[in-house]
């Protein structure tokens, strides 16, 4: 027992924090413990924790990644010119998952290649990346997808009662936690965060890694777009605008540091829970979204400096 | 002696944590004089300096100026008595112009508003560069487009203006061109006659002897002897710093030293830190590598190793040209390197022993990318047996154990790799004695199973007692190659100055 404390000390205070949201909000609202409020909300973190999954690889290596709202808008509109223009669905979406790799392998190329900070490389690309899509889409939301059961599935499907982006999420977070536990990717991620200029003499590779990063974050986020423009049935220019900045919340509230080398996609799944649950929770009490934003500000606070004071 | 020295400490004793480092130093320094301090890197000199200017507090020992005692806690204090450090790393901030790091924190205003006098900082600067016949340093340019040797004349500047008495200056050529070396000794010597005082900390030779009027020598903390210049010679110097006894400290060695398997060929710095650099080492063999700081040793380590570019030359193994773009490969090929500094190029210091261990051998505890924990932990509990690291365990963090533990570990991460050529940089130090001798055995081990041993060290006591052949190095050159037997300390520190015809 309390090896399992030790070990996973860095969550328990996130853990204990969504607990303590949810009974809260249970006990102010009826509607809030009801099996259909549970899976809105879940459908509804899934968009932000795909982003902030690969917000927390980005992290971990000390790095950050401001554009993860414009890959998304980009991809999602590309991936709707193509359902439009009549493409099969499935090769749609996989082509814009690509698109969604090579945007964050640019920013990967940038970061290491040309050894731009990551905060002004994403910074730049974040704004060419909303740029190209409003050129792209010239402005205006791209609609009349496709009525293909397959993309109306993505984002609006069931399996067993559960919503069909909210299996992706779990699908992908099991993925990418046996990466990071696992495998021999998960540990220069962790060593590169902890001392890059070890862990390069030591033998390994921290530019590619750290391409590949930023390439995993890219098309995590042009997943959670797909998502988005299923539901929606249409691509919008101004999608994922300020995304990155509740990805960065996530991850933060799951207790990973942003110096880097240290913390765990567990707490990033947590971290998305409890910013969905004060969401949810506050719409249920019919709290107004400006009061939200400040509960929400409040509580990454909370967590950061519970965070600081647990790490000294 | 007459004439109140200018400056005299007697009887200082100071201990870090227990670690003596100064015991009983006397040391003194006339009006109107240059007098040099030397010693070895870490005979204490820094702390001397440190304690007269109030930066450390000294244990025991009295500190006097112009006769009278006085006991500083902090270097402003120091400088309101006209003793000022100009450090081996400038204190200029480039992006302000010369007046601007001039004055500093005591800018001049017009009376207390608060508003900048700029005109009259400038004419201040112009005269102060002026007094030391300096007149090709606009006060306008920005400190960090001038030369190294302008910005030293800066700082000399600046601690003039405020009336310094003494000026303690830490290897003030080791960035400087001759050229720009020959204007400070003009300005150096021209300071003198008119009553400033020197404290010149140098590793060059030629230098002092050109320059000094005294030298005081310390070792390993001790007081050894102040000597005129003028009555005292190189060798005589040399043998000051280093005279000191081996004792049983090193491990003795049998193993059969083999053909030469590793070959390093006219390798030059792309950094221009070295040039020409060509050496061979044989199966079995230990290569001690000699010089002082800055000589370029690491560096040139650090680009066989692939982690600095090369301008030109070879490196190979066993007759096999090695791709030196990146460490990757050279470990791959079976070479390993201890670094210099294990916190800031050795370890992950938050991460656990474990993973640090695994840094460097992933691929052999892991299949297709998967990292087998029942490997993993074999490997790393091996190899923590193998070195006797005193730990509670493979899950505890590196940077709670002792200094020589976490050398071990970084030792560890590298035999897992089973290289058969290990780079050591300074692999003893901060590593209390006891660590020291388990890790000459460790070498000796290595060199039993045919390994190739090269090791870096300042300490001339442990390259003669570990090493087979030795190498020196001076200013990115080779100016000494010296088998086990003829080499002794004398000729190494005299190789290493620059001082030699080897």
């Amino acid at each position: 027992m309390k090896r399992f404390i030790t070990n996973n000390i860095s969550i328990i205070g996130p853990f204990i924090g969504l607990i303590l949201f949810s009974i809260i909000l249970g006990v102010l609202s009826d509607s809030f413990f009801t099996v259909d409020n549970i899976l809105n909300l879940l459908r509804q973190i899934s968009i932000n924790a795909l982003i902030a999954f690969g917000m927390t690889f980005v992290i971990l290596t000390a790095g950050i990644d401001l554009s993860v709202g414009s890959i998304l808008a980009l991809g999602s509109a590309l991936t709707a010119g193509l359902l439009t223009s009549g493409m099969d669905p499935l090769l749609a979406v996989f082509i814009g998952l690509i698109i969604g790799l090579v945007l964050g392998a640019v920013n990967g190329l940038v970061i290491t290649k040309g050894k731009v900070a990551p905060f002004i490389a994403t910074l730049a690309t974040m704004t060419i990346y909303r740029g190209a899509t409003l050129v792209f889409t010239d402005g205006r939301p791209i609609t009349g997808l496709s009525d293909s059961f397959t993309f109306e599935m993505i984002g609006k499907g069931y399996v067993f009662g559960i919503p069909f982006p909210v299996l992706l999420m779990l699908v992908i977070f099991g993925i990418l936690f046996f990466v990071l536990r696992k495998t021999v990717f998960g540990r220069q991620v962790y060593a590169i965060g902890g001392n890059e200029e070890a862990a390069i003499l030591s033998g390994i590779k921290a530019d590619r890694v750290k391409i590949w990063v930023y390439s995993l974050t890219g098309m995590l986020s042009v997943l959670a777009g797909i998502i988005l423009t299923s539901r929606l049935n249409s691509a919008q220019p101004t999608a994922g605008t300020s995304f990155e900045l509740d990805a960065i919340a996530a991850v933060v509230i799951g207790g990973t540091s942003l110096a880097g080398g240290k913390g765990r996609i567990v707490g990033t799944l947590i971290g998305a829970l409890i910013i969905g649950v004060i969401d949810n929770g506050l719409n249920l009490l019919n709290v107004s979204s400006f009061y939200q934003q400040i509960v929400k500000g409040g509580i990454i606070l909370l967590a950061v400096l519970l965070d600081r004071r647990q790490s000294k | 002696m007459s004439e109140t020295p200018l400056v005299e400490m007697t009887g200082i004793d100071k201990a870090f944590s227990g670690n003596q480092v100064l015991t009983k130093v006397a040391f003194n320094v006339k009006k109107g004089e240059v007098h040099a301090l030397m010693g070895e890197n870490g005979a204490g000199k820094s702390t001397l300096v440190k304690i007269l200017t109030g930066i450390h507090p000294r244990d025991k020992g009295q500190i006097k100026i112009n006769g009278e005692e006085v006991s500083f806690t902090n270097p402003k204090q120091a400088e309101a008595k006209g003793i000022v450090v100009i450090h081996q790393e400038l204190n200029i901030i480039p992006h302000l112009t010369v007046t601007q790091n001039m004055f500093l924190g005591k800018e001049i205003t017009y009376g207390k508003t608060g508003i900048l006098n700029h005109k009259k900082m400038k004419a201040e600067t112009v005269k102060n560069l002026h007094a030391l016949g300096v007149s090709n340093i606009d006060p306008d340019d920005l400190a960090g487009d001038l030369s190294v040797g302008k910005q030293q004349m800066i700082e000399i500047a600046r601690a003039l203006a405020t009336n310094a008495e003494l000026i303690i200056m830490d290897e003030p050529t080791a960035a400087l061109t001759d050229r720009e070396i020959e204007s400070l000794f003009k300005v150096v010597n021209a300071l003198r006659t008119e009553g400033v005082s020197f404290v010149y900390i140098s590793h060059r030779m030629e230098e002092i002897f050109e320059l000094c009027d005294r030298i005081t020598v310390l070792r390993d903390g001790q007081f050894i002897g102040t000597e005129k210049i003028v009555e005292t010679s190189l060798e005589e110097i040399v043998k000051m710093m280093v005279g000191r006894e081996l004792g049983e400290r090193f491990p003795s060695r049998d193993h059969n030293i083999g053909e030469t398997i590793f070959e390093v060929t006219n390798l030059s710095s792309k950094e221009g830190l070295f040039r020409n650099i060509s050496f061979g080492v044989r199966k079995g063999e230990v290569l001690g590598v000699a010089g002082l700081m800055g000589a370029g040793r690491t560096e040139v380590m650090e680009t066989i190793f692939g982690y600095r570019k090369k301008e030109s030359g070879t490196v190979t193994l066993n007759g096999k040209l090695l791709n030196t773009k990146q460490p990757s490969n050279l470990i791959k090929a079976g070479i390993g390197f201890i670094t210099e500094d294990r916190k800031t190029k050795g370890l992950v210091l938050g991460s656990t022993i474990r993973e640090n261990i695994a840094l460097t051998n992933l691929s052999t505890v892991s299949t297709n990318g998967v990292i087998s924990k029942s490997k993993e932990k074999s490997l790393v509990n091996e190899l923590i047996k193998q070195l006797k690291v005193r730990t509670t365990g493979s899950e505890q963090e590196v940077k709670s154990l002792s200094g020589g533990n976490q050398q071990k570990v970084v030792i560890a991460k590298w035999l897992g790799i089973e290289p058969k050529v290990l780079i050591l940089d300074e692999p003893t130090r901060g590593v209390d004695i006891g660590a020291k001798k388990e890790i000459y055995s460790i070498i000796n081990e290595l060199t039993k199973n045919g390994v190739a041993v090269i090791m870096i060290s300042s300490e001339l006591p442990e390259v003669l007692g570990v090493s087979d052949r030795i190498m020196v190095l001076h200013e990115g050159k080779i100016t000494a190659f010296l088998d086990r037997d003829e080499a002794n300390q004398e000729n190494i520190m005299m190789a290493a100055t620059g001082g030699s015809k080897a």
